[in-house]
């Protein structure tokens, strides 16, 4: 990578918000979280936390898994391979950042 | 606030959720002391019956009405320490996530709940199936070996101690192994000494005074 010197070019503006950054940081630990779940560790509201999803998913962060537990709609997420790397190279980025700054 | 503390504020927010969504932390050691104290008076109990059996009725084997009623009220006091023990130690742990906000029935409760719960039947079961043949030697052993497989495996999902609680059971239940008959002693340490000795440490080391980390 040519702009691997360049510790800006890691930081992802994706992750620029909390919401996200939180998301992102709990699917690395669990293989697969439901909405609720998510919904009752941000603690954010149904629509918030839906488009803030609808951000990662559209940057192949992660998959959604649509299911049912009885009638009731139970949708899951995961991360991909994208959303780890993405991830990964943001907290490099951050740490070169603190470390720069020093 | 400068650019230097944002990225640290994110890097922090980042490890807390981490931790907080794999890990149930609310678990209070206080749980462990009431745990072990309900399991130390139970035990001087079975003591105190079962001496007086064999103090008036030495003769008498393992059959009668009498021997019987000695098994039907060691049975109702096992499942009074159970019961006194898991009420206690739920109140202690409820109280803990409620000062801290945090939810005491989320997915990491539930991951917690299901991995302690598959050894833990899978020991009950053999256990009752070997006193259907009428092998009553193992369950002291076993039921301190299955407890503490339990622990080691609950321990992914939650405060690290219980590892080590897990680790000193299983050792326990094989050391009884080899003095079979001295089941209610490895029983008193496994289940009362041992979960007031981790209950105190835990509760000395993370819950003294308020935790900041959440």
């Amino acid at each position: 990578m040519a702009n691997s010197t360049n510790p800006i070019s890691g930081l992802n503006k994706i992750f620029d918000n909390r919401i996200r950054l939180g998301v992102m940081s709990v699917l690395m630990v669990n293989e697969e979280i439901s909405f609720n779940d998510l919904k009752q560790m941000m603690e954010v509201t149904d629509g918030n936390l839906a488009t803030h999803l609808v951000t990662l998913e559209e940057s192949g962060f992660l998959k959604v898994h649509k299911g049912f537990i009885g009638r009731k709609t139970n949708t899951t997420y995961s991360i991909t391979r994208t959303g780890q790397k993405a991830f990964g190279d943001h907290i490099v980025a951050l740490e070169q950042m603190i470390k720069g700054m020093k | 606030m400068s650019e230097q503390n944002q990225h640290l504020d994110a890097i922090q927010d980042i490890r807390r959720m981490m931790k907080r969504s794999s890990k149930f932390l609310s678990l209070s050691g206080l749980s462990g002391i009431a745990a072990g104290c309900w399991a130390l008076i139970g035990a001087y109990f079975a003591y105190d019956w079962i001496a007086e059996y064999y103090n008036n009725y030495g003769d008498n084997g393992y059959s009668g009405a009498i021997f019987q009623k000695l098994k039907f009220n060691l049975l109702l006091l096992a499942a009074a320490v159970l019961t006194a023990a898991l009420v206690s130690a739920f109140f202690f742990t409820w109280r803990r996530a409620n000062k801290n906000k945090l939810p005491l029935w989320d997915h990491t409760t539930r991951s917690l709940t299901l991995n302690m719960l598959i050894p833990l039947i899978t020991g009950g079961l053999l256990i009752l199936a070997m006193l259907s043949y009428n092998e009553w030697r193992f369950v002291g052993p076993l039921s301190l070996v299955f407890y503490g497989l339990a622990l080691v495996n609950a321990s992914k999902y939650t405060i690290n101690d219980i590892l080590y609680l897990g680790l000193s059971e299983i050792v326990l239940g094989l050391l009884n192994t080899q003095f079979i008959g001295y089941g209610l002693y490895f029983w008193a340490v496994g289940f009362g000494v041992l979960h007031i000795i981790y209950g105190f440490a835990m509760w000395w080391q993370n819950e003294r005074r308020p935790v900041q980390d959440y």
